[in-house]
């Protein structure tokens, strides 16, 4: 079994109480989005009303994790001094609402085997105790 | 529709600065040559200046992003001005245009400098290129990214590299598009700054180039890049009942297109191969009975090679998705082909002057000034498109007259 790789470097967010709950789900394992009341509609980024019905009804709401790369691609260029390239930046789309996507990194597996349609679930980074980081890992059981 | 408001605006002078790799020159120094030159190849004087437009404005940001900022140029030239603006919200960079043309139409101002200028590659020292919001040091020194920022930086997603790699990406796997396809608009660009003495790369390249060159964020190479520089450029918008008497015989604007029907964002957008692009395309030709067919040169952004692809299909000069087999090999979109694109070498290999350089080169071709690489029969149609992901904008130009 191979160690952990180093967590790489991260501009880590500024935590509000507007986006605590996307930042911090990852304390307890969750990836959560507001959720409207009424209709139902996931809402990214968080807003302070629904975009589809306009209620102020929103509330933190987690989703299964699961989903699949929407588009992709490896990161060459060293914006940042870091030994892990290239990596994978991905837009995933989770499977709860088809326009509920998030722009992340696939991890654990090979940065050549990424591929748009690529299965995906939820794995998180924490950075400081602070921010814990939705990254996406493949489901069939890539990960090695 | 009643008559276009930009109808009743035209082009009436164009200027450019020096333009190069790290000047070294103070950036308002720049701005002020293009500014005087765009006033002067007006036939106008300065106390004949009543509004000013610039993209975006003085502002913190990338260092060089900006150039000057309109209070500078104001004060700088002793202006007096019933309009002025400058801003990053708006319709990508040639949007200060489209708000030039309005203030004219509606009479707020009858000859409206407007102007961009940039000095990264000044900024940027010896330095590569930097990532938003890393500090040179490296690091993140503090900084914590807000706003749309907040959903790419901290995924390591630090430039509009990868932004718009994600979209080329996503085409790709669509439409079958390939890096050899990507490479028509990068060679014909390299071709065309050949022709143009104040280009940057003017050096020749050949597909074995491109393909060999270093990969930055698939599938964008270093040559799908544009290349940051030092630059200005201005033109002079006038109301059309006040610029018959001028210097040249001006440019018209016969349609612009700003729309964005679909979420600001890069990630957000509903369909990623599209970008904003597609609805500032399809506006323009709501305003016009000319179409795809009449455009005898066209100057489409190309902050990214796949951009420039993008406006193709948006402006419809191809079907959506028929983008990579239109530039392929390069022919068509040849200085003497069907769709001359990108004349002056675009930012790829011309410069990195940001939106505005397009709407210059289009004027050139327009008033038949390209010299070596004018192209040929006289063009009488022009677009201009600049910006890309989220921000987009175009003109449709017609001939002097
Ligand atoms: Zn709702």
């Amino acid at each position: 079994m191979s160690e952990a790789p180093e967590k790489p470097f991260r501009l880590l967010p500024r935590v509000t109480p507007t986006n605590e709950h996307f930042w911090r789900g990852g304390r307890e394992g969750e990836l959560r989005f507001l959720r409207c009341g009424p209709c139902r509609e996931y809402v990214h980024p968080p807003a302070p009303r629904c975009p589809a019905c306009l209620s102020k009804d929103l509330a933190p709401a987690a989703v299964s994790g699961l989903g699949t790369v929407h588009t992709f691609t490896l990161n060459h260029q060293q914006w940042v001094p870091s030994a892990d390239h290239p990596y994978a930046i991905a837009v995933v789309a989770l499977d709860e609402q088809s326009d509920l996507r998030l722009m992340s990194n696939v991890v654990h597996c090979p940065a050549d085997s990424v591929h748009i349609g690529m299965r995906v679930r939820v794995v998180f980074e924490n950075h400081d105790d602070d921010v814990w980081f939705p990254l996406f890992e493949p489901v069939d059981g890539a990960a090695q | 529709m009643s008559e276009p408001m930009e109808r009743r605006a035209c082009i009436t002078g164009i200027g450019q600065s020096q333009i190069g790799r790290r000047i070294g020159r103070d950036p308002l120094d720049l701005t002020l040559d293009a500014c005087i030159a765009a006033i002067e190849d007006a036939g106008l004087t300065r106390d004949q200046i009543d509004g000013i437009t610039t993209y975006p404005g003085a502002m913190g940001g990338a260092p060089g992003f900006t150039g000057a900022g309109v209070t500078e140029v104001q004060d700088a030239l002793r202006l007096k001005l019933s309009w002025y603006t400058g801003a990053l919200e708006q319709p990508g960079q040639l949007g200060a245009v489209v708000n030039a043309c309005m203030a004219v139409a509606c009479g707020l101002a009858d000859h409206v400098l407007c102007f961009r200028s940039v000095w990264e590659a000044t900024a940027q020292g010896s330095g590569k290129r930097s990532g938003i919001g890393l500090p040179s040091g490296g690091g993140g020194g503090g900084f914590r990214p807000s706003g749309t920022m907040e959903w790419s930086l901290p995924f390591r997603a630090y430039s509009a590299a990868n932004w718009i790699a994600l979209s080329a990406q996503r085409h790709f796997h669509e439409f079958g598009t390939t890096r050899e396809q990507l490479a028509g608009i990068a060679l014909n660009a390299r071709r065309n700054a050949a022709l143009n003495p104040n280009a940057i790369y003017r050096d020749p390249m050949s597909l074995d180039d491109y393909l060999a060159a270093r990969m930055i964020s698939t599938p964008l190479c270093l040559f799908d890049c544009d290349v940051p520089c030092d630059g200005a450029t201005a033109m002079i918008v006038s109301r059309r009942e006040v610029a018959g008497d001028l210097r040249r015989r001006p440019i018209g604007v016969e349609a612009v297109g700003t729309a964005i029907r679909g979420r600001p964002s890069w990630d957000q957008w509903d369909d990623l191969t599209t970008m904003a692009l597609r609805d500032a395309g399809a506006m323009m030709w709501e305003r016009t009975d000319l179409t795809p067919a009449d455009v005898d040169v066209a100057e489409l952004y190309d902050g990214f090679s796949f951009i420039t692809l993008a406006w193709l299909e948006a402006l419809g000069f191809c079907e959506k998705g028929e983008g990579g087999p239109f530039v392929e090999g390069g022919t068509r979109i040849a200085l003497d082909g069907d769709l001359p694109l990108n004349t002056n070498g675009g930012q790829l290999s011309g410069g990195r002057l940001h939106g505005f350089g397009f709407l210059h080169e289009a004027c050139v071709q327009l008033w038949g000034e390209g010299g070596e690489r004018q192209v040929g029969g006289d063009p009488e149609v022009a677009v201009a498109a600049a910006g890309g992901g989220p921000l987009g904008g175009c003109l449709l130009l017609t001939g002097p007259r």
